[in-house]
């Protein structure tokens, strides 16, 4: 399951989709937004993806996790439009037949995922609001 | 012939549209197309470096060339997460 949302993600929904018999670890990663940022007030975080390039990215560093990885099944579900402070942006769920994999698989999925998924977020704080990551560098005046 | 061109982020917002339409000539070129743009653009100018791009969803170089109805896409700095 890779997929890009509008709307809140339910952990239980990865887990479950990820739970397998022949599995002996199940782990989770959930990424949320938190309420502060070098200094600035964070409002909320406003994503925007490239929703069918972004799916298929999901899926093939699945596919490399699954390469490197003795795992069984993995689930990555991003959220896009705003994610206020403590809601998930992404969430990952791996299960494998022992937790190390499933630990390490994890990892790298988040990792990847900031590196390559043409997926961004707008930080909008108290008196303005910047794109993470871009080369501008300098917020915004609201 | 025509290409399809879609931007996101920063990038759209420079652009002031999600998605345009524009003539090229055969045998463009990724980088020679992000060049036109900029004139087309001036507001884009200021975001040329750390791009990638992707044509029809798949991350190619700037050397490659693009074809009628391609989909183009300047990636700009990822920060998904």
């Amino acid at each position: 399951m890779f997929r890009v949302v509008r709307k809140p993600i339910d952990p239980q929904e990865l887990v479950r989709y990820v739970t397998d018999p022949e599995a002996g670890a199940i782990v989770t990663f959930i990424g949320t937004t938190r309420n502060n940022n070098e200094g600035r007030k964070v409002i909320a975080l406003d994503y925007e993806a490239y929703p069918e390039m972004a799916e298929k990215e999901l899926a093939r560093l699945g596919a490399e996790a699954k390469a490197k990885w003795n795992i069984r099944r993995m689930a990555i579900v991003h959220r896009i439009g705003p994610v206020q402070i403590t809601e998930p942006s992404v969430i990952i769920a791996v299960s494998a037949a022992h937790r190390d994999d499933a630990f390490q698989a994890c990892r790298f999925a988040i990792e990847e995922i900031k590196k390559t998924v043409p997926i961004w977020k707008k930080e909008v704080f108290e008196g303005g609001e910047v794109w993470i990551g871009t080369q501008s560098g300098q917020p915004l005046n609201r | 012939m025509k290409v399809q061109i879609k931007f996101f982020a920063i990038l759209r917002e420079r652009v002031g549209a999600g998605e345009i339409v524009k003539e090229v000539k055969e045998g463009c070129t990724v980088r020679e197309l992000w060049r036109a743009l900029q004139e087309d653009y001036p507001k884009l100018a200021a975001a040329e470096t750390r791009l990638l791009y992707a044509v029809n969803r798949d991350y190619v170089n700037a050397d490659h060339v693009l074809k009628e109805r391609d989909e183009v896409v300047f990636v700009p700095p990822v920060s998904g997460g």
